[in-house]
């Protein structure tokens, strides 16, 4: 089954010019130019990854990426013409995944949105646990399940992923390349702020006190590493 | 015990430097000292000559009115000494000279008398404890009246200062000597009262003063103190202090000129913020404006140049063409609205500890294409130890990428060096061609937008002709420095140096910017 994409972007030639790239690249575009309707149309395509130009009419791409992230883990690849850090950033921080800049080429943006969608056909059985261990998290990959403290974690698929590459090697320190590349497909990439804003948001979940982490830990200069299980 | 010395002397050496930092920084302090000195000496100028005054004209009375008494006594003395010539009568002369000079005038005051016969040297009466002084004696003996302040036995028979007049009376028996002797006790009372009355008034008025001084030099002092917190707090940033006026005098009139000035500093600053968020609305808004329609042309000409070989030759190569130029148009853009980010003093830095040899290996990496297109080595030269700089890497590999893609621009060929160095407070990294280098004048140039060597050159990589001036913001962002050597024949080399930690300014560079002979050696090494 071809892979559901919703394109959320109120430039017309530019969403006719994705959908002709999509469906040559074996994907099933679906398009929403207005802000306002964006979410009631993520519910009825119930797409699996979605397109998100960051200036729209109405309601503006931040409050709808917050609104899609509010009820769904689904893969959210901003289109962004600002490259500054403030509004990548910004972006990120409201539950986007990854982010490419216009103009970009559609390889790239094939390849990201590929990226974003292989992990979900990975099905490995096995159970990792991480971070102190008076109250570890303990990870169950084949059902993407994250529990600590009794507790159910909801984590998008990207932070799961994220710390699952972490978890596997528990003690091994991953630079931000490394991550970059496992995680997000990145090649010679050394964008450090998509690395660190999704660390961040995974310790605000996983974390008993994100300011103090005890699982996904920094090594200054380097990168980070998971907490001893 | 030289410990206790050594102790003591520290102790005022820290005094004296605590004391001369005041003076320096203290103007009331300054104002109230000099003001003490000044009506200190002034003071006691004026007491010292008003008690000067005062004493000789009163010592003055009393030694005219001495000397009256003296004469007027000499009468009824040489009529009761004519005859006295043995001890007794003598004793009984004295009693009656001082009953008949007593009882004649009393304006003078208390005196009492004594007497000197000319055989004997001995004082008459013998009881009397008084010494007249030889130099007066020696005058009277000549047939002088003289006069000179000497100790007398007061009331109390103590000493006390007094006054001697002597005169020689004529006897039968020779020359006495008749002194009278005038205890001056009130006058030395007066003149005690007097003093401590000069004293005291002198000290409350040097005190008044000085504290008048420190009154007004407080009223002075203060609104300029709150004047300068006030243009620290303005310095540190917060535009809207002020300061408080009150009344029109000349401190109101310092306070309300001072208010005037932060007031055009803030509008001022207030414009240029307005100006730069202006700019980078404007930039931020272009671009995006620009990059929409730029994705759509770059996607149309991706698919047309992924069929090209199913177009006729034509437009294949147009197709081709057309998204080569797309490339340049992008960077060109790109650059463009960077270095109009820096214009508008819009760039931040995200500055992050990181090995340098890691930016130097992914930029080098970045690279091996365009190098094995120009058929030239890039060779590192770095050392065994990370290289941990406070940067943004992003910025930092920027700079690198334009440094290591310009030398291979140039390399002819030849082999690009690239050395990284640190000592204890910079990092630095040197690339070196082996092309055609630069002219004289020409390194201070290569920064400047838009600037371009040799025109004639062919260039692979299609540069923008910012990569250079933005790679200087970069590093001027890094508070670090970017520079250039360049020689005809030896090539050119570009040196970048960044403090280690953020902040620092740079006083060195580890590595020489112009690169000596052992790397000509080297360039031989790796060039044979």
């Amino acid at each position: 089954m071809k892979p559901r994409v919703l394109v959320v972007d109120d430039d017309a030639a530019l969403a006719e010019m994705l959908g002709i790239v999509l469906r040559t690249d074996g994907f099933e575009p679906a398009f929403v130019a207005d802000g306002n309707r964006a979410l009631q149309a993520f519910r009825e395509t119930k797409p699996d990854v979605v397109l998100l130009d960051l200036m729209l009419p109405g309601l503006s791409g931040i409050d709808v990426c917050r609104a899609i992230r509010a009820e769904s883990g689904t893969p959210i690849i901003m289109l962004t013409a600002k490259s500054d850090t403030v509004d990548v950033v910004l972006g990120l921080e409201s539950g986007a995944d990854d982010y490419v800049i216009k103009p970009f080429k559609p390889k790239e943006l094939v390849a990201r949105m590929r990226a974003r969608l292989r992990h979900h056909d990975e099905l490995a059985s096995e159970t990792l646990t991480i971070g102190p261990p008076e109250e570890p998290v303990s990870i169950d990959v084949s059902a993407h399940q994250v529990v600590r403290d009794g507790r159910q974690i909801a984590l998008t698929p990207l932070e799961f992923d994220l710390l699952v590459a972490l978890a596997r090697k528990p003690r091994q320190v991953f630079t931000r390349e490394v991550l970059l590349e496992q995680v997000w497909g990145y090649r010679h990439a050394a964008d450090t702020r998509l690395v660190n804003v999704h660390v961040q948001r995974l310790r605000s979940k996983v974390e008993r006190d994100p300011e103090r982490p005890e699982v996904v830990l920094t090594v200054r200069g380097v990168g980070y590493k998971a907490g001893p299980p | 015990m030289t410990e206790l010395l050594r102790r003591a002397l520290r102790r005022i050496g820290l005094w004296l430097s605590a004391a001369a930092k005041a003076w320096r920084q203290s103007l009331q302090l300054r104002v109230a000292t000099t003001t003490f000195l000044i009506t200190g000496t002034v003071v006691l100028i004026i007491g010292v000559f008003l008690l000067d005054q005062v004493t000789t004209g009163v010592l003055k009375d009393r030694r005219d009115a001495a000397i009256r008494q003296a004469r007027l006594g000499l009468d009824p003395a040489t009529n009761i000494l004519r005859d006295a010539d043995t001890t007794a009568k003598l004793a009984t002369a004295q009693d009656q000279i001082q009953a008949e000079l007593t009882s004649s005038n009393n304006s003078t005051g208390l005196f009492t008398i004594e007497i000197r016969s000319p055989s004997e040297s001995t004082l008459l009466p013998a009881g009397s404890q008084i010494a007249i002084p030889d130099g007066l004696r020696s005058l009277v003996q000549q047939g002088n009246l003289a006069v000179q302040y000497a100790p007398v036995t007061g009331s109390s028979n103590r000493l006390v200062a007094g006054l001697i007049v002597g005169e020689p009376v004529e006897a039968n028996s020779g020359l006495f000597e008749l002194y009278y002797l005038f205890p001056l006790t009130s006058e030395a009372q007066t003149f005690s009262l007097l003093q401590r009355t000069v004293i005291i008034s002198g000290l409350v008025l040097v005190l008044l003063t000085v504290g008048l001084a420190l009154l007004v030099t407080r009223q002075v002092v203060r609104p300029v103190r709150v004047a300068a917190q006030t243009a620290a707090l303005l310095a540190a940033g917060d535009l809207s202090q002020r300061m408080t006026v009150r009344g029109t005098d000349d401190i109101a009139r310092l306070g309300r000129s001072f208010n005037d000035m932060a007031g055009s500093l803030q509008r001022q600053i207030r414009r240029l913020e307005d100006l730069s968020r202006l700019q980078r609305r404007f930039t931020s808004d272009v671009s995006h404006e620009l990059r929409t329609p730029l994705t759509t042309i770059r996607m149309a000409s991706e698919l047309l140049h992924g069929s090209r070989d199913e177009f006729p030759p034509e437009l294949s190569r147009s197709a081709e063409l057309l998204t080569n130029e797309l490339d340049r148009f992008e960077s060109l853009l790109a650059d463009l609205l960077e270095i109009s980010r820096y214009d508008a003093g819009a760039a931040h830095l995200e500055s992050e500890t990181a090995d340098l040899r890691g930016v130097v290996a992914s930029t080098v990496a970045a690279h091996r294409m365009l190098a094995e297109r120009h058929g030239a080595a890039v060779v590192v030269h770095e050392p065994d130890e990370p290289v941990m700089v406070d940067m943004d890497s992003r910025r930092v590999e920027r700079i690198l990428r334009n440094l290591v893609g310009n030398a291979l621009d140039h390399s002819e060929g030849r082999p690009v060096l690239i050395t990284i160095g640190a000592d204890d407070d910079a990092a630095a990294v040197t690339v070196r061609d082996h092309g055609v280098g630069l002219r004289p004048g020409e390194a201070g140039l290569v920064f400047n937008r838009f600037w371009r060597g040799d025109p004639s050159r062919s260039r692979l990589t299609g540069g923008t002709g910012l990569g250079l001036a933005i790679s200087l913001e970069d590093a001027r962002l890094h508070d670090g420095w970017l520079q250039a050597w360049g020689e005809r024949g030896r090539g050119a080399q570009f040196r970048l140096t960044l403090p280690l930690r953020a902040g620092h300014t740079l006083m060195s560079s580890p590595l020489p910017l112009a690169p000596g002979d052992d790397e000509e050696d080297d360039y031989a090494r790796t060039g044979s």
